[in-house]
């Protein structure tokens, strides 16, 4: 059964036609890694598929609250406890539990700190705590690895291991090897709009006049 | 044939292309017609020369309301059936409105001196145009300051439905708040002192002159917006910035 | 109720925001003492002029002070990402808005309306004047915050988005402004003050029911 299914999606940056023709399917213990130079459109096309963009053309299919959808930025507090921070985002998402994503994430010395006082590597494994807690099959990941050195990179993998396990599904864009052998890899250099042989096709508001 | 065809942006280059010059034409004569003919009545008896103030203050202030409801329109259209002409038009016709207020309001004052011996009054209706005058330059400014097409027609819609909530209950406050030395409107046919002749058909030719005028005016703009985005759309495709 | 827990963690997670350090609560409160202040000034320390022009001071006061605060109630959110994840949370954005805007009132407007009657005191207001100023206040500032709310969502994205919400949410200020003065004076002279109240009360019901759809709208269109 896939619990997210991408057909022929196209997807727009800048009011430029970015990537198209994308299709691929996830299911429960599928992740698929999205690679690709800078400014190809990785960004938007995962913003797509989490539902804060609308698509150009194309369809994608999946349960309602299903995708989980974290970026650079985390959502975090400065201001906040770690603990507090986790709550917050576990009670958002109707959720009471957060002692697991603490342990999974290797904050448990951390709890009682303010989120501005931890370094960048710590806050992105909160970040990525958050994800534990949404309690939500398919993650959509933009650049999950950015900051963690080798140990918090390999913790982080084995978090997507163990989610995958469960019966989750991780959609990523990275530039990074993970260390996850298991995970398929889509090169959307395959699918640049400017590089399938059509002309670029622009998209967005002024188009509608050309 | 549907009256959406006309959304289409080549069929209304086209046709709005053919329909300019007899507009722009049928602007000219009527207003200058009706100003010049307005500006040879006689005086009036309690308000002397002043009343052909009148000829262009009541036109622009009917057409500052009217453009108003215009862009409100067009925002609906433009939220409801997506059609990038009626943005475009609603962008364009806010300037104009925004100038038709402040004739109305700049009349107003140069009106309002003799008669009532005051620049300003804080009357209900001159407020309410004041009030008007700031949602057009709300909607203006937000127009400019986004810069994403898409984004910038939405948000101006938006913007365009809840002011337009605003405007009218801001109508009311005010004559709550001062009921004021503003004439009532003296062209209703039910009002019992209805004007003479001798001004009515020279502000109707005034009033058929401005809206003439108004609508040239949003044409051209409209083409001109439009012009400018098929450029923009056609760089890009070239790949150029 | 679907996404109830969500919304009362969100208020509860704003309000603690406010409280700590750096979230700016009692800025708003400092700045309606500030106007207060100068206005004596400006205007010269007669008691009698200062006592009719109190009711139009105070409310201008509050009214302004209000405005102060508004660009935070998105523009952070915006920045860490947490927009990102409110607009994909189980909780509709609608009520996200609301909550925020209820959390800005809580914060912003309900100190103001408490702290009203003592500045009025500067300002020589009428004794029998307060209670109409605390109602008026009580009844017109969530209308104040959730206009500010729907102001700061238009302009989220922007950069020299601050100047631009005051000038779009100011305007949607007037009816607020002109039936809770008109209150307070009509107090202050010991005439009846149910009509103004009843309106400005009727204008804060139809903004807190119509303006979180326009507000999430507005984040919806500017988070793409």
């Amino acid at each position: 059964m896939s619990l997210l299914s991408v057909h022929d999606l196209a997807v727009a940056r800048g009011g430029m036609r970015a990537v198209e023709g994308v299709t691929f399917t996830l299911g429960a213990g599928q992740a698929l890694i999205l690679r690709g130079p800078n400014g190809i459109g990785k960004t938007t096309l995962l913003r797509t598929v989490a539902g804060l963009q609308p698509a150009v053309a194309g369809r994608i299919e999946a349960a309602p609250d299903a995708i989980a959808y974290a970026a650079h930025a985390d959502g975090l507090k400065t201001a906040l406890t770690v603990t507090e921070n986790l709550r917050f985002w576990a009670q958002v998402f109707g959720r009471a539990e957060i002692a697991a994503a603490v342990e999974a994430m290797n904050l448990r010395d951390l709890t009682g700190r303010p989120a501005g006082t931890l370094s960048a590597g710590q806050k992105r494994r909160l970040g990525l705590a958050r994800l534990l807690v949404s309690g939500r099959p398919v993650w959509v990941l933009d650049e999950p690895t950015v900051s963690l050195d080798a140990d918090s990179v390999a913790l982080f993998a084995g978090a997507v291991r163990a989610h995958l396990g469960q019966g989750g599904a991780a959609l990523m864009a990275t530039h990074i090897d993970l260390g996850l052998p298991e995970a398929e890899v889509l090169d959307l250099m395959a699918h640049r709009a400017s590089s399938t042989g059509r002309v670029v096709k622009p998209a967005g508001f002024n188009e509608a006049f050309a | 044939m549907s009256i959406w065809e006309y959304a289409n942006p080549v069929k209304f280059m086209r046709i709005s292309g053919a329909a300019l010059p007899w507009v722009v034409a049928g602007a000219a004569i009527c207003t200058l017609a009706g100003l010049i003919w307005g500006f040879l009545t006689p005086p009036d008896y309690k308000q002397g020369a002043s009343v052909k103030i009148m000829f262009l203050h009541v036109p622009a202030a009917m057409m500052a309301i009217n453009c108003w409801l215009m862009m409100l329109v067009a925002s609906l259209i433009w939220i409801i059936r997506r059609h990038h002409v009626s943005a475009l038009a609603a962008k364009a016709a806010a300037p104009i409105g925004a100038a038709m207020t402040l004739i109305a309001l700049v009349t107003g004052a140069a009106w309002g001196q003799p008669t009532w011996g005051t620049w300003w009054e804080w009357d209900p209706r001159l407020t309410s145009f004041l009030i008007l005058f700031l949602f057009y330059l709300g909607y203006i400014a937000l127009w400019e300051a986004v810069e994403n097409p898409d984004s910038a027609a939405d948000l101006t819609g938006v913007l365009c439905l809840v002011g337009s909530v605003f405007a009218i209950l801001s109508r009311y406050a005010v004559n709550f708040w001062n009921q004021g030395l503003h004439q009532g409107a003296s062209l209703s046919v039910a009002s019992g002192e209805r004007m003479s002749a001798v001004y009515r058909y020279p502000l109707y030719l005034c009033m058929v002159g401005l809206f003439l005028l108004f609508l040239s005016l949003l044409l051209i703009r409209t083409r001109t917006e439009i012009r400018i985005r098929r450029t923009a759309a056609l760089q890009a495709r070239e790949g150029r910035p | 109720m679907p996404g109830h827990p969500a919304m009362i963690a969100l208020l509860l997670r704003d309000l603690k925001l406010a409280t700590r350090a750096g979230g700016g609560f009692g800025l708003g409160l400092a700045f309606f003492l500030i106007v207060c202040t100068l206005v004596p000034f400006g205007v010269g320390p007669q008691a009698e002029m200062l006592s009719r022009i109190a009711p139009g001071i105070l409310w201008v006061g509050a009214l302004l002070a209000c405005l102060l605060s508004l660009d935070r109630i998105f523009a952070l959110d915006f920045e860490d990402g947490s927009l990102d994840l409110l607009a994909t949370a189980p909780m509709p954005l609608e009520g996200a808005v609301a909550v925020k805007a209820a959390a800005h009132w809580i914060t912003t407007g309900l100190p103001l309306v408490l702290a009203a009657p003592l500045f009025g005191m500067l300002l020589h207001l009428p004794a029998r004047a307060v209670p109409y100023l605390l109602i008026s206040l009580l009844i017109g500032t969530p209308a104040l915050s959730m206009l500010g709310a729907f102001g700061a969502a238009i302009t989220v994205g922007l950069r020299r988005g601050g100047l631009l919400l005051s000038l779009l949410v100011l305007p949607l200020y007037v009816p607020t402004l002109l039936f809770g003065a008109e209150a307070v004076r009509r107090g202050a002279a010991g005439m009846d003050a149910t009509t103004p109240l009843v309106f400005q009360a009727a204008i804060t019901l139809l903004t807190c029911a119509l303006i979180p759809f326009a507000a999430a709208a507005a984040i919806r269109i500017n988070l793409r």
